[in-house]
């Protein structure tokens, strides 16, 4: 299903390669008709009881109410009441009430965009959800009929299923809910979930029996024990999730919203106490210019966009395919000190590839590739297979031999071909080889020894060749240097995580010394051999006592007390229900490295916070100079001095700051929706620039705005 | 006036302070980790009945505080109105129940804000039994309340912040006691008076009568200073030539006002064993200071203002002895200290001039405040700083490795909402209210508009920081100001405490998170510079109003 990856475009439905993340990030992008889909939900909005939530806009939108009541009733007063000693036009009331609606109009708006981009997902999910009947084993009987094939069924909508119960889906059937398979074996297509169109099998026992409601079965018969509960499958958590439903403020987002409630009161207790304390010159200020200033000051700019970039955090994920069960999990992400990564399929493509050919005696090197090549030509193993690849690159030609071909087998340890002529090609382990070569009269010289220890030293598998004559003398060639292989350009982004102050720990079950080698290959900063599943929960534990903070994937149902214990533990869909539930996220791609997007993701998250708090703050100094001396110019002209931005008239001037402190918000929301760019760098750079851009940024883009603003206000008359 | 001769007083507080700041500020780190109790000490604490290697936790360490303190106002106010009946009352009747009241809470809170004279309002014993013990315990309470707060962030997972009353009976016996006998016998030499004489009557040379007043000055003057208490024997405080006689006792003074405050960063940085984090804090209080001693003295030399103008110079309110620069160097080292000493008039500066020290208060005394209180305060706003910049590098935020999540910021908002809270309401409800208003019209205020206002605003500001300096042309001994300044004087000091302490335990209960390179460095120039921004920042949108309501639209006009 093409919405979940791409659900602003709606256009590509398989996943983007891992790396290409413009492609398929939406961005801050969004079009008027998204806007207009909004505004009905930011009218909703309005009601007082759900402004109440955010302070910082409930104070404006009080503020509104009350100046469009003095709006209302001042021609019936005798007019717009003189303020701070100057006269104001009559339309100023109902000018600054218009504004201060846009204002938390505006707020709303861009609340409900960001809702929007996440509602057209639950939908398309909801589709995969409705209208699947499930067929209910009665009376299930594992032991004499475990395949449910003589069992009464009945057919029962899946609405009502409940945990433990058994069902069985045929070919083409929908599976009606989360469970785990207790029978059988299938294809199961879960384009639905994750996107990705190529099938995928399950079966019952081991890693792979988890299936997701949703999914569609495409062969063969399974039966299938519920472990949901109706409406709270994994897809019913999903829809909620990128629906913002089940949003809950993250603690990071309560401790600003304290601080941001904190600088309202501030502000509230400056403004209320701005007409007693000015009375002791014997000068009054109005309240609608009262409210202006509490308005302008008040930091509404990350007041209106706060739940915005949290609920966009959460869907640059699902973008991403990964599914986070809190918006905490996310924080989290950012924070991550150390990362754990399994060294199979994360840091290196999993199987071993030949990489070198070192010849040995004096043999022809020509003759060692030849020989190698054909022990491994009829080896389909992804071993023999790169045998035979590397040697083509060294001028081998593929050509049919004529010889029996001696498979691998655990007792010879060694695998070739025998010549019609008598001659023969072994290929294997060291002393296997070695024994032959003895059998057959040959010598083996101290050299050997020596290539055979250095690959293994470098964390490779040696693989040694040799031949026999059609005499019966045999030879030794050469070694084969067969490792692992590091995927491109991991060193690269390891050392980006390192500059980015986190740690990275490999794990994998090799021997040390190989652990070793590849660990220093990768460039990872340390690693753990012989890993067993102990090991890594006592690793996690030992970072976390340190203060560190644990970042982890896992699939296999051993790994879900580490993916419960570690901070942010990731998930693959192809695991486990075990290690699904025992992780805060889940990888629809099953994709390891995406880790480190994740990481990325959360510091974007916060940083975007840390940006438009700062900004918001920062723009308060120009409405502070637009604002104050407009408000007592007309009563002590000496403050002219601080009018710098030469605003044309005190009423132009706090209606230009207004109308700027309610622009900022739409100028802002494709900010907040994309998120502040995040570059690996250290703390300190990072610091310098976001200050640069959005500290001094918002002392001088205020100065500008308002003065433009200021300029058109001024072309109407009475201003 | 020679450039030499303004800039040397500041030089020699500069060099001393570069001299003794390692000295005093290991000093007072030792005295606050060590262990050994010294006999003396362990007579206190089988007195007080105190387990001295027993450590409280935060209720219970603010628990003590606000008993001690409690205590302390009650005692200073009794002795004042039972002076009739003490020994060397010099005849003075019992002090009345407002003033009474005002009184004890300024010299309890360590402002000692006087609405007195007090040499023909208080005898001997009430001024050294009462206010100069005051002097010290008051000073040691900022130093205990710094010194737990410090200690919460060398903890880990601990509910424990120290002991109250060995941090109170050690920062008395090993810190001001010893440091106020020294800076005593100093000004001794200097020319303080010292004596028990009461009052003297001299024939002066026009035939006339003079009674002058003498009494134990230069004890209680030492720990006025030392414990940036401020609180002076005379109505003139050290202006008054019994209290500083010369141009160097009155550079002495200085140095003794900023000599524990300017210390404590190097004692924060040790306690931490940081010493980097401690000159960042140290940094950031000392730019502050030295911009704003700048501002106000280029204010004053350049006497703008038609009254200055006309005398050629600003003269008007400060001594001969002291100079332009020598009044302005203590009239900005006492506001930006909490001391609130004077010797000169802050009413008389230039509009501009004048604004200086009333913004040094307005910084919430951080740069570098007053004993123990200053490192506090900058600590508070080093978290909130850290916690913008934080989420601007991606992190949760963490201050030396302690995160700073909602509880914390709550905390920390509440102690920085305090001050201006206060401030704005007692200035605003002197206005606001008919009543007061007359009352403070008709009686306080000598000068009716602008610098009214600037008057009051001043009184409250003074209050609210316990910093004690009056701007002078008000008259403060009224109901209304005798009670709204007391009252704002124990919320200005105790809720921040309580604020601080709340903090603290909330530290003290965190792990530390390890630094790594993506954590934000808080002992550079970076940091430094950014805290400075946002102290100003949050100053400025704080008060902009108002003083543009005052000195500005004054100064300006």
């Amino acid at each position: 299903m093409s919405t979940i990856t791409e659900p602003a475009a709606g256009s590509s439905n398989s996943p983007a390669p891992e790396g290409n993340r413009p492609a398929r990030t939406p961005g801050g992008a969004f079009s008027a008709a998204q806007l207009a889909e909004a505004l009905p939900g930011a009218f909703r909005k309005l009601d007082p009881r759900q402004m109440f939530h955010t302070p910082v806009m409930f104070i404006v939108e009080v503020g509104a109410v009350l100046i469009t009541a003095i709006a209302i009733a001042e021609p019936f007063l005798g007019g717009p009441e003189a303020s701070g000693g100057s006269e104001v036009p009559a339309s100023f009331a109902w000018l600054i009430a218009v504004w201060l609606w846009l204002t938390v109009l505006f707020a709303n708006l861009a609340e409900s965009v960001a809702e929007g981009r996440g509602k057209a997902q639950a939908s398309s999910l909801r589709q995969a959800r409705t209208g699947t009947t499930a067929r209910v084993i009665r009376d299930y009987a594992a032991d004499t009929d475990p395949g449910a094939l003589r069992a009464s069924i009945a057919e029962v909508p899946s609405s009502d299923l409940t945990l433990g119960d058994m069902v069985v889906i045929e070919a083409n059937g929908l599976i009606p809910g989360d469970g785990e398979i207790v029978w059988g074996i299938a294809s199961v297509d879960e384009s639905a979930i994750t996107g990705e169109s190529a099938p995928v099998v399950r079966e019952s026992g081991g890693d792979r029996s988890a299936v997701t409601g949703g999914t569609r079965v495409l062969s063969d018969r399974i039966v299938v024990r519920i472990t949901s509960r109706p409406g709270d499958t994994f897809v019913d958590r999903m829809i909620r999730l990128v629906e913002g439903a089940e949003r809950q403020k993250t603690p990071n987002e309560v401790a600003l919203d304290i601080l941001l409630a904190t600088l309202s009161i501030v502000f509230t207790v400056v403004v209320l106490t701005i007409n007693p304390i000015a009375s002791s010159s014997g000068v009054s200020v109005s309240v609608p210019v009262l409210v202006a200033l509490l308005v302008c000051l008040i930091p509404t700019t990350i007041g209106a966009l706060l739940s915005v970039i949290g609920i966009a955090g959460m869907d640059r994920l699902v973008q991403r395919n990964v599914l986070a069960m809190s918006g905490r999990a996310v924080e989290a992400a950012g924070d991550v000190t150390t990362l754990l990564l399994d060294k199979t399929g994360t840091i290196t493509y999993g199987n071993r590839r030949a990489s070198e050919f070192v010849t040995v005696g004096g043999a022809d090197r020509r003759e060692l590739v030849t020989a190698a090549a054909q022990s491994s030509l009829s080896d389909p193993t992804p071993e023999g297979t790169s045998v035979v690849e590397l040697a083509v690159t060294e001028g081998f030609i593929r050509s049919a031999v004529e010889g029996t071909v001696v498979p691998f087998s655990a007792l010879t340890r060694m695998s070739g071909v025998d010549f019609p002529d008598g001659s023969a090609v072994r290929k294997g382990a060291g002393s296997a080889v070695r024994e032959w070569v003895a059998a057959a009269s040959g010598i083996v010289t101290a050299e050997l020894d020596d290539a055979v220890t250095r690959i293994s030293q470098l964390g490779g598998t040696p693989l040694v060749v040799a031949v026999r004559d059609a005499s019966g003398r045999a030879r030794v060639l050469g070694v084969v240097h067969l490792k692992d292989v590091v995927k491109d350009g991991l060193p690269e982004r390891f050392a980006e995580l390192r500059t980015m102050g986190i740690r990275t720990v490999m794990i994998t079950g090799d021997n040390p010394l190989t652990a070793k080698a590849i660990a220093a290959e990768a460039g990872v900063d340390d690693y753990l051999a012989e890993a067993t599943p102990e090991d890594k929960m006592r690793l996690i534990r030992r970072e976390q006592e340190g203060g560190a903070l644990v970042a982890m994937t896992g699939d296999g149902t051993n790994d879900a007390p580490a993916l419960a214990l570690a901070d942010v533990g990731v998930a693959m869909n192809t695991g486990t229900s075990a290690a699904k539930e025992a992780g805060n996220m889940v990888d629809l791609d099953s994709d390891p490295t995406k880790l480190i997007e994740i990481v990325r993701i959360g510091k974007q998250l916060l940083i975007t916070r840390g940006a438009l708090t700062t900004f918001s703050i920062a723009n308060d100094v120009a409405k502070y100079f637009a604002i104050i001396p407009a408000m007592f110019i007309g009563a002590f002209p000496g403050l002219a001095a601080l009018n710098v931005m030469q605003l044309n008239s005190p009423s132009s001037a706090i209606l230009a700051a207004v109308i700027f402190n309610a622009l900022i918000i739409i100028a802002l929301i494709p900010l907040s929706l994309r998120g502040v760019k995040y570059r690996a760098a250290s703390a300190s750079s990072t610091l310098d620039r976001n200050l640069l851009v959005y500290g001094l940024g918002g002392i001088i883009a205020p100065f500008i705005g308002i003065k433009a603003i200021d300029l058109v206000l001024s072309l109407i008359p009475g201003f | 006036m020679t450039l030499a001769a303004a800039v040397l007083p500041l030089l020699t507080v500069v060099v001393v302070l570069a001299l003794i700041h390692r000295p005093l500020g290991d000093h007072m780190a030792r005295t606050f980790t060590g262990t050994n109790d010294l006999r003396v000490e362990r007579g206190f604490y089988r007195v007080l009945g105190v387990d001295p290697a027993s450590s409280q936790s935060w209720r219970s360490y603010l628990t003590g505080v606000l008993a001690f303190s409690a205590v302390s106002v009650l005692l200073v106010y009794l002795q004042q109105r039972t002076q009739a009946l003490l020994p060397y009352s010099l005849g003075l009747p019992a002090v009345p129940e407002g003033l009474g009241f005002n009184t004890a809470v300024s010299f309890v809170t360590n402002t000692n804000w006087q609405s007195y004279s007090p040499e023909v309002t208080l005898g001997y014993t009430v001024q050294m039994v009462g206010l100069a013990v005051q002097n010290f315990v008051s000073a040691a309470v900022g130093l205990a309340v710094a010194v737990a707060f410090v200690r919460a962030f060398v903890a880990r997972r601990s509910a424990t912040l120290g002991n109250f009353w060995v941090d109170l009976t050690r920062a008395v016996l090993r810190i001001l006691l010893p440091g106020a006998v020294i800076a005593a016998l100093i000004l001794l030499s200097g020319g303080v008076i010292q004596n028990f004489n009461g009052f003297t009557t001299v024939a002066t040379l026009t035939g006339g009568e003079q009674v002058i007043p003498g009494g134990p000055v230069a004890s209680q003057e030492a720990i006025k200073m030392l414990g940036t208490n401020g609180g002076g024997f005379f109505n003139a405080n050290s202006a008054h030539p019994f209290e500083s006689p010369s141009p160097w006792t009155s550079v002495f003074q200085v140095l003794l006002m900023l000599a524990i405050p300017f210390s404590l960063p190097r004692t924060f940085g040790t306690m931490i064993g940081q010493r980097r984090q401690g000159y960042a804090i140290l940094g950031a209080m000392a730019v502050i200071s030295l911009v704003s001693f700048t501002a106000a003295t280029l204010a004053e030399l350049s006497a703008h203002g038609a009254a200055a103008q006309a005398a050629g110079s600003a003269s008007e309110g400060k001594e001969q002895r002291f100079g332009i620069v020598g009044s302005v160097l203590f009239g900005s080292v006492s506001t930006l200290t909490s001391t609130g000493a004077v010797n000169s008039m802050h009413d008389s500066y230039t509009a501009i001039g004048g604004m200086l020290p009333l913004i040094n208060m307005m910084l919430g005394e951080v740069a570098p405040g007053g004993v123990g209180s200053g490192l506090y305060g900058m600590l508070v706003l080093a978290v909130v700083t850290v916690f913008v910049s934080g989420l601007l590098v991606g992190r949760t935020p963490e201050y030396l490795g302690k995160r700073i999540g909602a509880r914390e910021i709550k905390l920390a908002s509440l102690y920085i909402l305090t001050m201006p809270a206060l401030v704005l309401a007692g200035t605003a409800l002197s206005f606001a209210v008919p009543v007061l208003r007359a009352d403070i019209d008709g009686t306080s205020i000598l000068n009716p508009g602008l610098h009214g206002m600037s008057e009051v605003l001043y009184a409250f500001t003074s209050a609210a920081n316990n910093n004690g300096s009056a701007f002078a042309g008000l008259t403060a001994n009224t109901p209304w100001l005798n009670t709204a300044l007391g009252v704002v004087m124990l919320l200005g000091r105790f809720l921040p405490i309580v604020f601080v302490l709340a903090l603290a335990g909330a530290f003290a209960a965190q792990d530390r998170v390890p630094a790594t390179a993506g954590t934000l460095p808080t002992d550079r120039v970076q940091s430094a510079t950014l805290l400075v921004g946002v102290t100003v920042i949050v100053t400025a949108l704080t008060f902009f109003p108002v003083l543009a309501l005052g000195p500005l639209a004054e100064g300006l006009l």
